[in-house]
């Protein structure tokens, strides 16, 4: 067995998992929103604000931001292991990435619960 | 007809080359790549390949013929190269011996680490391990692959990650001893499986596929083995 401590979870498994897990919310979702912008066409400010403060919407949002780190996390997990091999700069870049991801998540909640 | 020809022998050069040559093809008959290359070397014994059997059952001259991996033995001249120039290099990926010689020891250590023979714990009866014919059937179009490496050496999650990644040939096998009714580590099998890497670095490009001489999918294989995993983590 091949080890490896950066990936997200503790198998290829469910790696593999979490990643078509994460795309079919993250497919929802767009569509969810894409749909909901075609059936208002004179969308105002209000509504939209109004859209964003029922509870559902923002459990719905967060998990699509949640989803959207886990499903960038093992992507480009995947392509720092097949195209960085010098093991320091592999492990730099996948911690930018990883910051990256944790300051859009952390912004991502202060947004929609306005804080 | 032209021949352009991967060169390379490290004792002579720095760097690999592409040699043009010229060979006369007997008129009103189609030979195969193979024979094309012994042409070749009949003028120059220098130039380095591997064969056995010449009739694709070997695996030994699989080469990448007009950018396309095949057994040169069993891929004929008019196909591959129908507009009269054949193009011809070693397996891509792997380190180059000499001409189209290449180095294999990390292909054969990814088939090693597979385990590619029975397990069976069970004491042995007096006959034979006998196997319904419907278990047999699950077998098909896995035993027959001859190694030739066509497949894992067109895959380029094989050429990223040949030290861990187990690649189309390697995972076709597995999933053989997998599938076999006979086989008792099944479990021990899948925990040897079961990295980010192994299995899933394949990305279902399905190159070794494309490639296969003997016709068998290994992209399929390889989603059953996933399939088996993925009962047992959920
Ligand atoms: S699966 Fe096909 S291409 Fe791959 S090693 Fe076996 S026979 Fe060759
Ligand atoms: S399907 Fe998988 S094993 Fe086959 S060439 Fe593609 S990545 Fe490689």
């Amino acid at each position: 067995m091949v080890t490896s401590v950066t990936n997200l979870g503790r198998t290829g498994a469910f790696d593999w998992l979490m990643q078509r897990v994460s795309a079919v919310v993250l497919g929802v979702y767009t569509l969810f929103l894409a749909g909901y912008l075609l059936a208002s066409p004179d969308l105002d400010y209000a509504q939209w604000a109004g859209l964003f403060d029922q509870m559902w919407m923002r459990i719905f949002s967060l998990l699509a931001l949640i989803s959207l780190g886990l499903h960038a996390w093992v992507g480009l997990w995947t392509i720092t292991t097949d195209y960085i091999k010098p093991t320091a700069l592999r492990f730099l870049i996948q911690a930018v990435c990883g910051l990256i991801m944790f300051v859009y998540l952390v912004w991502g909640v202060e947004i929609l619960w306005g804080l | 007809m032209l021949v352009s020809l991967y060169r390379y022998n490290p004792e002579t050069d720095n760097v690999p080359y592409m040699q043009d040559l010229e060979v006369t093809l007997p008129e009103g008959k189609d030979l195969m790549v193979l024979d094309v290359l012994h042409m070749l070397k009949e003028d120059d014994p220098s130039v380095a390949f591997r064969r056995s059997c010449r009739e694709g059952v070997c695996g030994s001259d699989g080469m990448n013929i007009n950018g396309k991996n095949a057994l040169a033995c069993v891929t004929p001249v008019s196909e591959v190269a129908p507009k009269g120039k054949l193009v011809v290099r070693p397996l891509p990926g792997l380190p180059v011996i000499r001409d189209l010689v290449v180095d294999m020891s990390i292909f054969y250590r990814q088939y090693e680490r597979i385990q590619p023979y029975l397990i069976n714990d069970n004491p042995e009866p007096a006959i034979e391990r006998l196997q319904s014919p419907e278990d047999r059937e699950k077998l098909d179009g896995l035993y027959e692959c001859i190694l030739c490496a066509c497949c894992s050496t067109a895959c380029p999650s094989f050429w990223w990650n040949p030290d861990k990644f187990v690649g189309p040939a390697g995972l076709l096998q597995a999933y053989r001893f997998l599938a076999d009714s006979r086989d008792t580590a099944t479990a021990d099998r899948l925990d040897n499986l079961d990295d980010p890497f192994s299995v899933f670095r394949c990305r279902g490009i399905m190159n070794c596929v494309s490639v296969c001489p003997k016709g068998l999918n290994p992209t399929r294989a390889i989603g059953h083995i996933r399939t088996m995993l993925m009962q047992r983590t959920t």
